[in-house]
């Protein structure tokens, strides 16, 4: 009885982690470990602030849209952007080269410079965490 | 002497006379636009953001330019990796204009004399280009509504309200 209760008990406590689990993610840990030894973890909060956070006039949200659940929309072109939440968009967040691809365009013209792999982490914590 | 003094005149006129050669002052788009098999690759990374713009609507110059300066992409960063800027660079320099006499490699489609033949002013009265629906020139799918298979046949167009 006792080792039915431990079992349930550790599910429970690893069932969430499982489910949120992203290599690409991990793979951001380390660098952020990397880049500052003080890094506790990435936080869904931040990476949601710094998803809507505006930039001169652009901001993620201004072509993912203010949901990543639904299409966002190119703002030059106006091409229809598939979600960006896993939740929505199977294909998200399970290919590193191109994870790693747009974060380098779109840090670039969104933000003037390179993401950290702090930023990078927070947003992906998001973006795991929209159901 | 005469006989040979204009025959040297011929000659050297003759590569003027080819650049101005051909419809639309020699800028004339590529028959066919575009190969029956595309390269994925291609298809894959220049529809991220717009329609993958068929080959021939541009000569190989102008290919080569565009692939050159993709962190600064009509004001966005679209950088490739060398192996695919290599690969997509050879696909539309290949499948180019065959058709385009000129010397000149603009950097924008619309700004091809074909084009701006085609969407003269009376038959597409400015207006048109900034209606919402559309937006702007490059947004070629707004009415030729085939345009991302390369289809811009007459029958498949519908300009928007």
């Amino acid at each position: 009885m006792n080792k039915l209760l431990l079992t349930v008990i550790t599910l429970a406590i690893a069932l969430p982690l499982v489910a949120t689990a992203n290599p690409i993610q991990d793979s951001y840990r380390a660098a952020a470990k990397q880049e500052n030894p003080g890094f506790k973890d990435f936080s869904a909060a931040r990476g949601q602030t710094f998803y809507s956070a505006k930039s001169g006039d652009q901001a993620c949200a201004t072509c993912h849209g203010d949901s990543p659940k639904s299409n966002g929309k190119h703002a030059k072109t106006g091409k229809d952007i598939l979600p960006m939440a896993p939740s929505a968009n199977a294909q998200r967040l399970t290919d590193a080269a191109k994870v790693e691809k747009w974060f380098g365009r779109n840090c670039k013209d969104v933000l003037n410079r390179a993401c950290t792999a702090q930023e990078k982490g927070d947003f992906i914590a998001y973006m795991l965490s929209v159901k | 002497m005469r006989t040979f003094f204009c025959l040297a005149l011929a000659i050297a006129l003759c590569p003027l006379a080819a650049a101005a050669d051909g419809k639309y002052g020699g800028e004339n788009r590529g028959k066919p636009l575009q190969p029956a098999q595309v390269n994925a690759k291609w298809q894959q990374e220049c529809a991220s953001c717009h329609i993958a713009y068929a080959p021939g609507l541009l000569p190989a110059e102008s290919w080569r330019k565009i692939m050159s300066g993709l962190d600064k992409h009509f004001g966005d960063d679209a950088s490739l990796t060398a192996q695919e800027a290599k690969e997509i660079t050879a696909f539309l320099v290949d499948n180019a204009s065959n058709r385009w006499s000129a010397r000149t490699a603009p950097l924008r489609i619309t700004e091809s004399a074909w084009f701006r033949t085609k969407h003269n002013n009376r038959e597409i009265p400015p207006d048109t280009w900034k209606r919402p629906s559309v937006k702007s020139p490059a947004n070629c799918q707004a009415c030729h509504t085939g345009a991302a298979k390369a289809d811009f046949s007459e029958d498949r167009i519908r300009i928007p309200k």
